[in-house]
């Protein structure tokens, strides 16, 4: 019986010793909000790209004096690409470091572990790039600021059907990612809805380097257009193997392909493809231009789609933030004081807040956030020529 | 018809790279009794060196040119036997007289090691690999399609496998080896210096890794740190399925691997593309353990 | 008394025990400590089953097992299946209920998660009659990554979006108490008759099999039994945190290894240390989260040069020497 107690209070004491470590919450001047993404583990270049994105924001934001004169911090932590790794971190963030928001996350799957414990606690989350629907049906205090995948794939299908006219699809899917096969299977019963058919439904998995087996069959069933709802990190290698193997059909794809990485992997092969983009890069809006130059001297690379989202999402947070500053100065003060029944009311305040968000003028477009939660924006879809993006078509929701 | 050729040949240009990291495998398992598990990484390795090596020379841009491309591969091959002996030196060598449990649990350490590293040091997003030669379609008799590149993968992929086969068979140091794999102290008390055969082994199975992730570069030009990993697994299954320790045998389980991969993922599922290799591993080692071209060893008592 | 009386009454007393502690301590950490710590206790509980489990296969039978991940996955996806279709019907206990009612079914969801996994542990297990220890490794390895590509494939627990709408009921008092079983019975299997038969074939398989030990036997129950246990805390785990497959993968193997290997392969109790370090570890050290797996792999590299016999060493206590 004695030695059953043992590991029970080695594992007592540890935890004892790390909470004396760790300290409380209280007073500060400072407005503080949390950030969970995958800085390590599969999709670590997803969650880098987010954080690139939100820090890239609120530099500027502190730099300008934050928001009336108050700074914001972001304490970020790592889920490690692992859903139960998203929760303990997003416990972590609540519970032990009192944010009042929370940002993130890429991943359905991670955004969905988290959002329950945000919900629970009464504290905001935003979601920058969580595309399943029931992310934010998780409850009131989820938001999401990017499209849902029934919105987009119904946009996809409508764009292959109508403005490409084309009626034979092959669809071909990343069976590992819930995005794309969340996208997929909306564009499919989009498509069919349409009138359109699918010739060949494909799959391959995230971080495969060779398509050429399952490329030879969807050839073999002479599809019109090759719908690809995946992440660039692919899609460049399946254009150049399509290509490679004779299969010069147009590709489309949605907001998964946003990235410099897409041309330069996939360069020519990529020439008469489609894909769903938040914004225009030669859109001579001046403050997408500075957000991408900016990104780029930053971070060496043009900012791909999630740290376009990202960003975004940190914009919208914190705009509510300024709302509820200037409309309940009292309730603003609460946020930056310790965890009590003022706080939790400002936090509902400040849900409130971001719920009522309309037209906020992101780099991803005018964000207005419905009932569901979840962002209506237009959307464009881009066509490349020569390796260079072109301006084909906007769709307003 | 023409579809299951086109498969064919497609997985036979995909199955010499995993030929080459087999070799690699079966080199070190005949003399260590060791699955290197760090093998799939080094191959990583020296891809992100043919990269950078690129990047320095321009060999991929301005400056591409057969000379240039076979600098790079050289390179690169050249860093991978670097690191391949000071892994054996600092890792292996100590664990060798250990149990098998350890040396195991040792080389899946040195894996994560080299991946991580990885991650950190050339970041987790996926680089494009410079096109050392310019690529260019070309069609076979039958229409099958086919690429420069793949071509080159072949013939590149023959002309190391020659080379290795005919340094086994004829000079004294692939004699050497053989009889390290052998008894490693009956070669020993022959007056064999251990240490540095297995230190050689190393460095040419290594070497032939680092040539593979070059032609993977050039074939598929997406790398990233953790690339490594699954075809270092399938890469040690087909060393499996040859018998492992024969390097004939090792070539034709890389191009069985490869073909029987396109194969499944053409004409029943693409989601069971891994799992093909597992399937026949257990199929392997239930039916036939020595592989195709190995010897029974009898275990001794 | 008889000593069968008296020796049931003492397991019932355990039993008693046992139950009063996992409550009591699942009472106290919800009124004292913030849900976060209350987190990292559940984890580190889960670790403790998976790494003890392990043990049985890796120190005390020598085995390579390195798809431990796989057996975890098993229980959770067959239990969460089990909760989520078959309970509603079978006892009209729906995902919404809670209180005392909630206790059966969870208990039965732990032993399908269980016997399924144990099931798979069977088949696992076979191919270690014909296979060396590398090859059993890859094969074990095969698995993991097997089982998680066809439960990807399957629409009805979701998929690649993972398994949404399994209701909440594992606590720390399930955890704890899940935690105690597993270390009562493999204490109870290591101190038996079939405990040194496990011990024999770790040291000498061709020797065991000479005394006439059934190697192959012993070997297959050692991984049904351990398949067992990780598939009970896989099941826990997926009543308690949104479940995906992307919580199983050959990481996840690892990490429990690395647990394994630092508190020693063969002491019980080094496992409950390794487990609990290194679920605690982590999170006191986050800000070196981008270096967590560096620093595993070296300490993986370092304790085989140096210490392989982990932290308490290969076997149980004064036993054994």
């Amino acid at each position: 019986m004695i030695r059953s107690l043992r590991p029970l209070s080695l594992a007592a004491l540890l935890v004892a010793a790390i909470a004396l470590m760790a300290g409380c919450a209280k007073q500060s001047n400072e407005i503080v909000i949390g950030e969970y993404g995958s800085l390590t583990g599969t999709t670590a270049t997803f969650g880098i790209s987010s954080k690139n994105g939100i820090e890239l924001y609120l530099d500027n934001l502190n730099a300008a004096g934050g928001i009336g004169g108050t700074k914001v911090k972001v304490i970020v932590e790592d889920d490690q690409s692992k859903p139960e790794e998203a929760a303990t971190a997003v416990n972590k963030l609540v519970d032990q470091d009192g944010v009042i928001a929370v940002l993130g996350e890429v991943a359905s799957s991670r955004s969905m572990a988290a959002a329950p414990i945000c919900q629970q606690s009464g504290v905001p989350m935003i979601s920058p790039s969580s595309t399943n629907p029931k992310v934010t049906e998780i409850g009131d205090y989820i938001f999401r600021v990017c499209f849902i995948d029934p919105f987009q794939g119904q946009m996809i299908a409508k764009f292959a059907k109508e403005k490409l006219g084309l009626t034979k699809a092959a669809v071909f899917r990343d069976i590992k990612n819930d995005y794309s096969v969340g996208l997929a299977s909306y564009f499919t019963d989009a498509y069919h809805a349409l009138g359109g058919t699918i010739v060949a439904d494909a799959a391959y998995s995230e971080g495969d380097q060779d398509f050429k087996a399952q490329l030879t069959v969807i050839k073999s069933k002479k599809p019109q257009v090759l719908i690809v709802p995946g992440y660039y990190t692919e899609v460049g290698l399946i254009a150049r193997q399509a290509r490679e193997m004779g299969l010069d059909v147009p590709m489309v794809g949605g907001d998964g392909w946003v990235s410099d990485k897409l041309i330069e992997i996939g360069q020519d092969a990529l020439n008469g493809c489609y894909h769903v983009n938040h914004y225009w890069e030669e859109d001579p809006n001046p403050a997408i231009q500075k957000f991408v130059t900016e990104y780029k001297s930053r971070y060496n690379a043009k900012p791909d789609g999630l740290a376009a989202l990202a960003y975004d999402a940190a914009g919208v947070l914190t705009s509510a933030l300024d709302r509820l500053r200037t409309e309940d100065p009292a309730a603003f003060k609460a946020l930056l004081g310790p965890r009590n029944d003022a706080q939790k009311s400002a936090r509902a305040k400040l849900r409130d807040r971001i719920a009522s968000t309309k037209d906020y003028p992101g780099v991803t477009g005018r964000i207005t956030l419905d009932a569901a939660r979840n962002a209506v924006k237009p959307a464009v879809f881009v066509g490349i020529k020569n390796g260079k993006y072109e301006f084909v078509a906007a769709v307003e929701p | 018809m023409q579809e299951l050729f086109q498969q064919l040949a497609n997985g036979i240009a995909w199955g010499s790279i995993y030929a080459l990291i087999a070799l690699g495998y079966t080199m070190v398992y005949g003399i260590l009794r060791l699955i290197n598990f760090a093998h799939g990484d080094v191959y990583m390795v020296g891809a992100f060196a043919a990269y950078y090596l690129a990047l320095a020379t321009g060999a991929g841009g301005a400056a591409a040119s057969l000379p240039m491309a076979l600098l790079v591969l050289l390179g690169s091959m050249l860093v991978c036997a670097l690191v391949g002996m000071l892994i054996e030196f600092l890792a292996y060598r100590p664990v060798r007289r250990s149990s098998r449990l350890t040396a195991l649990i040792t080389a899946i350490g040195v894996s994560l090691f080299l991946e991580n590293v990885g991650l950190r040091v050339f970041g987790a997003d996926p680089k494009f690999f410079p096109q050392l030669i310019p690529p260019k379609r070309i069609t076979l008799a039958g229409g099958i399609m086919v690429t420069n590149h793949q071509i080159t993968v072949v013939v590149v992929s023959i002309l190391l496998m020659v080379a290795l086969t005919l340094f086994i068979q004829r000079t004294k140091t692939g004699k050497a080896m053989r009889a390290v794999a052998f008894h490693r102290d009956a070669a020993s008390l022959m007056g064999i210096p251990v240490n540095r055969i297995i230190t050689i082994t190393f460095a040419i199975g290594s070497a032939l890794a680092a040539a593979a992730g070059v032609l993977v570069g050039l074939t598929n030009p997406k790398i990233e740190p953790l690339m490594g990993i699954m075809p270092g697994i399938k890469a040690f299954v087909a060393a499996v399925l040859g018998g492992i320790g024969s390097i004939p045998g090792a070539v034709i389980g890389g191009l069985v691997m490869g073909v029987s991969e396109y194969l499944v993922v053409g004409y029943v599922s693409s989601t069971y593309r891994d799992a093909i290799a597992f399937v026949i591993l257990i199929l392997v080692l239930l039916i036939r353990p020595a592989g195709l071209l190995g010897r029974n060893v009898a275990e001794k008592v | 008394m008889s000593p069968r009386k008296s020796s049931f009454a003492r397991g019932l007393r355990w039993v008693a025990a046992a139950l009063a502690l996992s409550l009591g301590v699942d009472r106290l950490a919800v009124q004292w400590i913030n849900p976060y710590f209350y987190r990292i206790l559940v984890l580190c509980g889960l670790n403790v089953m998976l790494a003890l489990s392990l043990n049985l296969v890796n120190g005390i039978t020598g085995q390579f097992s390195i798809g431990h991940a796989g057996f975890m996955a098993v229980g959770a996806y067959a239990s969460a299946a089990f909760t989520v279709y078959a309970v509603p019907q079978l006892f009209g206990v729906g995902p919404d209920a809670s209180g005392l009612v909630i206790v059966g079914p969870l208990l039965l969801a732990l032993l399908v998660g269980g016997l399924t996994s144990a099931a798979a542990g069977f088949l696992v297990g076979l191919p270690s009659m014909r296979l060396r220890g590398d090859y059993l490794a890859i094969v074990t390895l095969g698995f993991g990554e097997i089982i998680r590509v066809v439960i990807l494939n399957i629409d009805a627990v979701g998929g690649a979006r993972g398994f949404a709408g399994i209701p909440r009921r594992t606590d720390l008092a399930w955890v704890i108490a899940g935690a105690l079983t597993t270390w009562v019975v493999l204490r109870n299997v290591l101190r038996s008759y079939h405990g040194r038969a496990f011990l024999a074939i770790r040291e000498d398989e061709i020797a065991a099999e000479a005394l006439g030990v059934p190697t192959t036997r012993y070997k297959v129950t050692a991984f049904v039994i351990a398949a067992f246990f990780a598939g009970v805390a896989g099941a826990l785990f997926a009543h308690y945190t949104y479940l995906h497959t992307n919580s199983f993968t050959f990481m996840k193997s690892i990490e429990v290894i690395v647990m394994v290997v630092l508190g020693g392969m063969g002491s019980l109790l080094g496992s409950v240390l390794g487990a609990t370090v290194l679920t605690a570890l982590p999170e006191a050290l986050r800000f070196a989260s981008s270096e967590r797996l560096i620093i595993y792999s070296l300490l993986l590299i370092v304790l085989m040069i140096a210490r392989p016999q982990g932290i308490l060493g290969k076997t149980e206590g004064k036993r054994g020497k």
